[in-house]
């Protein structure tokens, strides 16, 4: 690890030896003070409590590249089925790193679709009044590493009350076939008041090189605004993924974040939302299925600052194997924000006795007119409604899957998108190894 | 059709079922009447491949192949059917897609291509008509939240969708008004044809006045004591079950 930061220091004295003319902009004086305090924190290890049951020591082993080679060219017929293809979308892919302008299709009709590079050029209002405004980067090593060397990512602004017509793809793909390789993309999505939008976002590797992602996206959900956002996480074995998401949502908005995690070697989502506002209403569902020896950690936030705000937090977990999975759910209600109505559930599934859950629910209230609630289990399949669907001619496995995605399928009831709730559906099946529509 | 032999089953060490013999031929109706405790829920079990329970003798053979070999999905595949005493309750699935799926995994264990969706909703519509069901039961989750009557409702209409060989009611009737046992009954009569055949469980002879049996078997301890005509279940109700506990004393 300590190697793995000397690097960092040395690669970053040549990311701004290239900056030119930007080295004195504010940007990048938030960088700098970013890279000192990630120098200061270093990684973090199982000694912090927040990284206890995922250990970033193995992945950090690995010499990756920082800036790897310019773009790959990927033909869209060897990816199309990483897309949902299905529906007409926005599209904003990068490769490598790197923005591609033949994969993507942007937009500045009424709205924003495109990249961060360019709104760091462009639009110096937005990142002024966004970037490292809504993630926080004092005790958040990971964050502070991504802001250090922000440069790319996608960017989205919605302005007031106008709808984004049709879904938006966000999409890293990852295709080094020599050397390992870690990228950093930095989002920024703002909704003005009213906006709507709806995101997809995926990483996903095209080779079994290593990859590390580490991954910070600043969301700003304004007044009256609604965002619906959904992360698939379906990477290869050999990919690991740092993922920094936090969002602020201001008066009568809505924010549903979905999560599935099916594959990759090691994820990590960081989900922090903070209620600026009153009457905001919050919804993150998380679907959770691995195998061999994947882990995936997902650490939540519900801030309630202000009064009147609702959370819905529902996490469903299979694990097989020797698989591990994480859940840390914390609720702030601070001192003023009475009539809060908090709810959190995580629930799990061991199919393995090799595989193990750590699930943790955090409460800390401060107020006194609220409503709460919590709860996690940790179980098996159901032995009886497993005769039960067997006595109706439902082979074994088909039916461990069905009741599986009956389990599961509580944590899909937020997904908006028809098309893409058919393909979470398919992935769902193919990860359980049958051939079943679980919808009719 | 169906040929039980000397059939003995045990739980946890317990003898349950001790010796049955029972033989069904296609377009038969049976029922098997006994005290709570018989072994009625054990027997029908037993057919249907739960594994919880453990044959020590004897044997099964349905359409002439030995069942006792076969796993639970293998004997719904051949045509067994058992309508659950107390039908679990599965969250998450809806009555639709258990069926769409249960129906599907039947053909393709018999080499046939699935059922299309529109084809399957039109049967499903026809079906949910004789059993007057409501449409919005196919997108209810399995059993969940179902009234007793509503669940014995939907066991039957699961095995009018799936047309089996032999279907098992296990106490159908019990938990049903007089209404929905007169509409079970229309299901389980209009299901019926030369070549399937039911065997029907139950305490009471109410049911046995719409699904009239040609045989009438009476379980006891684990063995079938008594057979006759429908007369037997008759005369059941009428007397209890004193008088027939009495007579295989006296053998
Ligand atoms: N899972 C079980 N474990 C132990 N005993 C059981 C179990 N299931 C049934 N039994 C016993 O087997 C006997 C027969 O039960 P059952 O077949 O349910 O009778 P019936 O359906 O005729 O009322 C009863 O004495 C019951 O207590
Ligand atoms: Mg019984």
């Amino acid at each position: 690890m300590e190697e793995f930061k000397d690097k960092l220091e040395s690669n970053y004295i040549v990311f701004e030896n290239e900056l030119n003319g930007e080295a004195d902009t504010a940007v990048h004086g938030m960088r700098r003070d970013a890279f000192r305090n990630f120098e200061k924190l270093g990684f973090p290890t199982k000694r912090n409590e927040e990284w206890k049951y995922t250990n970033l020591k193995p992945i950090l082993k690995a010499d990756y590249k920082l800036f790897p080679k310019r773009e790959d060219h990927i033909e869209f017929k060897d990816v199309k089925r990483f897309f949902l293809n299905e529906i007409d979308s926005y599209k904003v892919v990068f490769i490598n790193g790197v923005y591609s302008s033949w994969l993507s299709e942007t937009t500045h009709q009424g709205y924003d679709v495109c990249t961060f590079g360019n709104a760091l050029r462009k639009y110096p209002e937005a990142i002024d009044g966004y970037f490292n405004k809504v993630a926080k980067t004092d005790e958040q090593a990971m964050v502070s590493l991504n802001t250090a060397f922000a440069s790319e990512g996608a960017f989205i602004r919605v302005p007031k009350n106008k709808v984004v017509d049709k879904p938006i793809q966000i999409i890293f793909f990852n295709t080094s076939d020599d050397r390992e390789i870690m990228v950093q993309p930095r989002n920024l999505i703002i909704l003005e008041q009213g906006a709507k939008a709806e995101i997809i976002e995926r990483h996903q590797s095209l080779t079994d090189t290593p990859v590390l992602t580490n991954s910070v996206s600043e969301v700003s959900v304004g007044a009256n605004a609604e965002l619906h956002y959904y992360k698939l996480q379906n990477d290869v074995h050999t990919s690991s993924l740092i993922d920094n998401t936090w969002i602020n949502q201001y008066r009568d908005s809505v924010a549903k974040f979905s999560t599935f995690s099916f594959g990759g070697r090691l994820t990590r989502n960081n989900l922090h939302f903070a209620m600026k506002d009153e009457n905001c209403l919050t919804y993150m569902n998380g679907v959770t299925i691995l195998d061999e020896n994947q882990h995936v950690d997902h650490h939540t936030v519900a801030d309630h600052l202000v009064p009147h705000c609702e959370s819905h937090e529902l996490y469903k977990g299979i694990y097989d194997d020797t698989s591990t999975g994480v859940f840390n759910g914390k609720i702030n209600v601070h001192k003023d924000a009475q009539k809060t109505n908090a709810f959190q559930q995580n629930d799990n599934i061991l199919l393995s006795d090799r595989a193990t859950v750590d699930t943790k629910p955090q409460l800390e209230i401060y107020a006194d007119d609220v409503a709460c609630s919590h709860g996690c289990t940790v179980g098996q399949l159901d032995e009886e409604a497993l005769f039960y669907m067997k006595s109706r001619g439902i082979a074994d496995k088909e039916a461990r899957a069905l009741l599986m995605y009956a389990f599961a399928s509580y944590a899909l009831s937020e997904v908006g998108i028809r098309e893409l709730k058919q393909k979470v559906n398919m992935l769902i099946a193919k990860k359980l190894g049958v051939d079943l529509d679980f919808e009719l | 059709m169906l040929d039980i032999k000397n059939l003995h089953a045990s739980i946890e060490e317990k003898d349950i079922l001790k010796g049955i013999n029972l033989q069904v031929k296609p377009g038969e109706v049976h029922a098997i009447m006994g005290p709570n405790g018989s072994g009625k829920s054990t027997l029908s079990s037993v057919i249907a491949g739960r594994e919880d329970y453990e044959v020590t003798d004897g044997s099964i053979d349905f359409l002439g192949e030995n069942v006792l070999d076969l796993s639970p999905e293998e004997r719904a595949q051949l045509g067994i059917f058992l309508s659950f005493q107390y039908p679990i309750e599965i969250p998450g699935v809806s009555v639709s897609n258990f069926l769409k799926t249960s129906i599907n995994e039947i053909r393709k264990a018999k080499g046939e291509e699935p059922m299309g969706a529109a084809d399957l909703l039109k049967k499903m519509r026809e079906k949910l008509k004789v059993l007057e069901m409501d449409k919005a039961f196919l997108s209810r989750s399995l059993n969940e939240g179902f009234s007793g009557g509503e669940k014995k409702r939907n066991e039957i209409f699961q095995m009018a969708m799936l047309e089996p060989k032999l279907a098992i009611l296990d106490e159908t009737d019990s938990g049903l008004d007089i209404d929905a046992l007169r509409i079970v009954a229309q299901g389980v009569n209009k299901f019926r044809n030369k070549d399937n055949a039911v065997v029907v469980i139950t305490h009471y002879q109410r049911l046995l006045d719409y699904i009239v049996p040609d045989v009438v078997h009476v379980l006891m301890d684990g063995k079938i004591v008594k057979t006759g005509d429908k007369n037997l279940a008759l005369e059941l109700e009428d007397k209890g079950y004193d008088w027939i506990k009495k007579e295989v004393a006296s053998l």
